[in-house]
């Protein structure tokens, strides 16, 4: 189905660069692909659809790399007998991609129940991808059993305490960050003091004008604490974040897309390769969607990030696997 | 009735002795004697059945994950912890003194439980 809206959206209410519904709009397109580049201070969106008539340098950045997520290594019920399949298929998916991403970012639950046959799996089918560099932080399925050990042993050389780090590429600071440790009965995800000092300092000297991309597993923000898709103290951690002028955070965990503006920061949840899940609310509990099967890869999905130097521009583009 | 029967001859202690296996047959026995209490916890869409369980002192409790997703059983207090328990795996606990147990699922902390030995 097309939407009849206008592609483009320039409205500024509120004066404060961020177009309430341009984010209705993104989020309406979500799963379907689109493209949102904050531009100026104003988030302008397009459909997938116009992207041909766009620029090179409109559609694709100086900066590029790819998000995967909650690829659920070893799960083997029906939402998805085949995992290592659509892992398979992100990949392929990722080496189709007109501008050759320079990295991945993995979102976490790399596997589902921590076996290291699982992340042997995930490393063997990652390798076939272009890109060579891939940065983890871990999900709550990755971390079962050792409180991580064997994550940091495969995926946390040079980070700190359970896996957190950040790295410079082309102007723009990435930061990631580990929110699946410790929880707490009743709580959502969890940051904790130590990793949050580290934050601070982290950012402290860094020029305002920086373009900052964090990533996590759990979505940093309240998208429907019920189910616990939130973070207690990431309200803490975006007070840090605050000076800059624009702030990407990419998570997973919840395994759709999502988007959300709020002042400098946008918001976006990746979908899984492995299985999807429902719509906050809309079903009984979080767990794995039965689709049918012909449906699946329309649900699976990775995404695409570019980011523009000097036009303080991140491009998110959701494409499914279908 | 003949399940009335064996309800009469099983004493706490047997009920320990059976463990697991037999946990189906525990509920059964449970309803229909009220003594010893439903001694089995489900797993079902992310959240523990019952909620609350109330057992007399001694009672051996087995939760049993039927989500495709993968839970714990974590003591809020540290007295017991499974290990991660895949689709259909079991974890048995024997409660053998009075209190409150609080527990909860380490991987998706808001689901919560207790168990009330009296």
């Amino acid at each position: 189905m097309k939407s009849k809206v206008k592609d483009e959206i320039l409205y500024d209410h509120n004066h404060d660069g961020i177009d309430r519904r341009g984010f209705l709009k993104c989020m309406a397109w979500a799963g379907t692909g689109a493209l949102c580049v904050m531009s100026g201070g104003v988030l302008k969106s397009y459909s997938l659809s116009r992207l041909p008539e766009m620029s090179a340098k409109e559609a694709l950045g100086e900066l590029s790399f790819v998000q995967i997520s909650d690829s659920h290594m070893g799960f083997n019920k029906p939402a998805n007998p085949d995992v290592a399949g659509t892992l398979k298929a992100a990949v392929e998916k990722i080496n189709a991609l007109a501008a050759a991403p320079e990295f991945m970012l993995h979102t976490g639950d790399i596997s589902h129940l921590s076996k290291p046959e699982e992340f042997d799996t995930v490393d063997q089918i990652l390798k076939s991808a272009k890109p060579k560099d891939v940065f983890y932080v871990p999900g709550e399925h990755d971390v079962l059993n050792d409180d991580g050990k064997q994550f940091l042993e495969r995926y946390g050389k040079g980070s700190k305490g359970a896996g957190w780090h950040s790295f410079d590429k082309k102007g723009a600071h990435f930061i990631g960050l580990v929110n699946v440790m410790n929880l707490k009965a009743g709580g959502l995800g969890t940051l904790g003091h130590e990793q949050l000092e580290w934050l601070e300092d982290d950012v402290k000297h860094l020029k305002h004008s920086t373009p900052i991309v964090v990533f996590a597993h759990i979505p940093l923000w309240s998208v429907y604490p019920e189910w616990g898709w939130g973070t207690e103290d990431s309200a803490q951690a975006l007070g840090y974040l605050k000076k800059f002028s624009s702030v990407t955070v990419l998570n997973g965990h919840i395994h759709q897309t999502l988007q959300k503006v709020e002042g400098n920061v946008t918001f976006h949840t990746a979908a899984s390769t492995a299985f999807p899940q429902p719509e906050p609310g809309k079903a009984p509990s979080p767990g794995p969607m039965k689709v049918p099967a012909e449906q699946l890869k329309s649900v699976l999905g990775i995404t695409d990030v570019n980011y523009v130097q000097g036009q303080q521009a991140l491009a998110v583009v959701d494409s499914t696997l279908a | 009735m003949r399940r009335s029967v064996s309800i009469a001859v099983l004493t706490v202690t047997l009920v320990i002795g059976i463990g697991t296996i037999t946990i189906g047959q525990n509920s059964l026995l449970a309803s229909a004697q009220q003594k010893p209490e439903t001694t089995e916890v489900k797993i079902d869409n992310f959240s523990f059945g019952p909620e609350t369980l109330t057992i007399p002192v001694g009672t051996t409790v087995t939760w049993t994950n039927r989500d495709d997703i993968p839970h714990t059983v974590v003591s809020t207090d540290g007295v017991f912890k499974s290990k991660v328990l895949d689709t259909d795996e079991k974890f048995s606990f024997t409660f053998s003194k009075a209190g409150t147990f609080p527990y909860f699922c380490s991987i998706h902390p808001k689901m919560t439980g207790k168990v009330v030995v009296q």
